[in-house]
């Protein structure tokens, strides 16, 4: 599984150039953290509508990659794009109210709220934009907003816990729940950090099905997964990053039988 | 604007009826007195401004006794300036502080946690020694800034002097130096109470409002995860500011209610004890809560009066069903703990609740509540079924 030096170095840049009709542009971005490089001349494009999985061992830097999407890590060099924006040096709540929404690979809830709270705030968001001073609009009253909310957590499966808090949950339910936070935005790219990490494979399977139904409105989402069924299970194509190159990109299938990745990631793992 | 649920209404009915018959509920423990009972309207209001950002948004600030200080200045110099008719000083007290709170609260919340406190401790420190120092001729230094005659002699400045402009062009006659009134009500004394007692009212309506609203919402959001919060594509900032403004101007509006009913302001109401108090208060009777704030400041102030007035000679008539000895010991070990040791019981009890109640009184009664609480049916179910011993 461990990724040589050699393979690392030897990404294919003609993999890596601009995608048409691509609605997320990573330009030649690169990160290190006290000397070690953890991104380094990363190109990536990502097509409007599509799932993109990255996959990697490990330290690859694929988290690293979505902390700088969604504005946590500001990259040492390059630029990130999305729909013609420059997401770079931009904070994390503009970038949201952008049309970005992450799903981190720890469960992020709001621990004290309830759980129909807790995808109701991120609604109130999207509708009200990153600041609305109205103190005396009662949180809940409007049906048309509680409504989605509830539907939206019956989709993940949540609709029996309306009312308890994200503190009493089980570590897959947050991650459910987490998920229907960023679904109810709407969001046109949906970044997801390990969707089903922790997940038993029943819920695991329901996830999938899940995110099949959101791919047929049309949402793009960027995917890292270790699970190879989910992933093979959803995406389009996959890029691969080891050593914070992406030293692959292509079909599912282009994957599956690239002996470099086979070399570098892969190994002797039947797919 | 005044859609409520029914609870929140049957909230707000009982706390009115509770604060408007403080007179009568405190007779029996012998605090039915309008020193007293100002005091706990007047502590209370802060507590329920300081609880919006405390409470709600978990940024614990150490400064707000400096808004308090800000809202009697104002409020004095509106007496000495314009008129005394309260309410025009309490409408500048808000605005004024409210304005102070923003400056204040912009620099300060570019940091959180600790840093926060400490930045929010060090304004408020300023302020306070600003007004023994270069303010001193707004402040009027250690003496406190208080009413005076209206000024005859031009060469009189106006600390020695006042002009009551508005009150001179309405033709109101003074005969000596006048006092604080309500359209023509004094407002010290049970008048002083009540005038008190209905802007607690207001001010806990407009915080229950607060709390349950979008806004609101949002500020629990920042003190249950502040990170997902911005992933949530909401800015912090401007909500914490709002808070930290918000509370500011519930501040000032005390500070202002305190120079109404005792017309003198001095700088020792902005000391960091005034500041630390407003916390205690806040935890005391339950962080979050909207009546346990005014809860524990009710607490406080009353065993501020109360147990700090208490001597030994009055707890050694208290056990004086003990034999001599015995009556003399603990008569002198227990008033260790009150009369100027009266804090010692204070930082007990704060203690106590810390470690066995986080969730302040508020928690105990609930606690208690459910202890008294029938388990619905399905608990019964529930509980049955665990009960059974596995074959």
């Amino acid at each position: 599984m461990a990724v040589t030096e050699t393979s690392a170095t030897e990404a294919p840049r003609e993999f890596q150039s601009g995608v048409a009709n691509s609605v997320l542009h990573i330009n030649d971005v690169h990160k290190s953290f006290a000397g070690l490089h953890a991104l380094s001349d990363v190109d990536l494009a990502v097509r409007e509508g599509e799932t993109h999985a990255i996959i990697g061992p490990n330290g690859a830097g694929k988290s690293t990659l979505l902390n700088v999407c969604v504005g946590r890590l500001k990259p040492d060099r390059g630029s990130v794009t999305f729909d013609g924006e420059i997401l770079t040096g931009k904070e994390p709540h503009e970038i949201n109210q952008l049309g970005v929404a992450r799903v981190f690979q720890t469960p992020e809830v709001f621990p004290d709220l309830t759980v129909l709270e807790n995808v109701m705030v991120p609604a109130l968001s999207k509708r009200d934009g990153h600041f609305t001073l109205n103190p005396f609009k009662r949180f809940g009253a409007e049906t048309r907003l509680r409504d989605e909310a509830e539907a939206t957590l019956k989709s993940v499966g949540l609709q029996g816990q309306l009312t308890a808090l994200a503190s009493s949950m089980s570590r897959g339910d947050k991650r459910r729940l987490e998920l229907a936070m960023g679904l109810i935005q709407h969001p046109r790219l949906l970044l997801l950090d390990e969707p089903t990490a922790g997940m038993a494979r029943h819920d695991t399977n329901a996830t999938i099905d899940l995110l099949k139904q959101i791919k047929e409105g049309g949402m793009t989402k960027v995917i890292i997964e270790h699970d190879m069924h989910v992933v093979f299970s959803l995406a389009d194509r996959i890029s691969v990053l080891a050593g914070g190159r992406i030293i692959a990109q292509g079909t599912p299938e282009e994957i599956k039988n690239n002996p470099k990745v086979k070399e570098a990631y892969l190994g002797d793992e039947e797919v | 604007m005044f859609s409520q649920s029914r609870n929140d209404w049957l909230l707000f009915i009982g706390f009115s009826i509770a604060v408007l018959c403080a007179p009568i509920l405190m007779e029996p423990f012998g605090g039915n007195y309008p020193d007293l009972l100002q005091k706990l309207a007047i502590f209370g209001l802060f507590a329920i401004g300081f609880n919006i950002l405390f409470g709600l948004t978990g940024y614990l600030s150490f400064g707000h006794a400096a808004f308090i200080g800000v809202g009697s200045y104002v409020s004095i110099w509106s007496f000495k300036l314009l008129t005394m008719n309260a309410i025009p000083a309490v409408l500048f007290s808000v605005i004024i502080a409210g304005v102070f709170a923003f400056l204040i609260g912009y620099v300060s919340l570019r940091r959180s946690g600790i840093y926060f406190s400490i930045l929010t401790l060090a304004f408020a420190q300023m302020c306070y020694s600003l007004a023994y120092s270069v303010l001193t001729p707004i402040t009027n230094g250690e003496t406190g800034l208080q009413l005076r005659a209206l000024r005859t002699n031009p060469d009189l400045g106006l600390l020695d002097a006042d002009i009551r402009v508005l009150d001179q062009a309405l033709g109101i006659q003074e005969t000596s130096v006048p006092t604080p009134n309500f359209f023509g009500l004094q407002t010290s004394g049970y008048e002083g109470f009540y005038f008190c007692a209905v802007i607690l009212i207001v001010g806990f309506f407009i915080a229950q409002k607060i709390t349950n609203s979008n806004f609101g919402m949002m500020l629990k959001a920042i003190k249950s995860n502040q990170n997902r919060l911005n992933y949530t594509g909401i800015h912090a900032r401007p909500y914490l500011l709002a808070a930290f403004v918000i509370s500011g101007m519930y501040a000032g509006l005390a500070g202002s209610l305190m120079a109404v009913t005792d017309p003198i302001a001095g700088a020792e109401r902005m000391q960091w004890t005034a500041s630390g108090e407003v916390v205690l208060m806040t935890i005391l009777g339950g962080v979050g809560t909207l009546v346990g704030p005014v809860l524990g400041a009710g607490i406080i102030k009353y065993a501020e009066q109360k147990v700090s007035s208490w001597n030994e000679g009055i707890i050694s008539d208290f056990f004086s069903f003990l034999p001599a000895g015995l009556q003399d010991f603990t008569a002198s070990f227990v008033s260790l703990f009150v009369g100027e040791g009266w804090h010692l019981t204070l930082g007990l009890l704060f203690m106590v609740i810390v470690i066995f109640l986080p969730g302040g009184m508020m928690e105990g009664f609930r606690r208690i509540v459910g202890l008294f609480k029938r388990p619905n049916d399905n608990d019964t179910v529930s509980n049955s079924a665990t009960a059974q011993p596995a074959e």
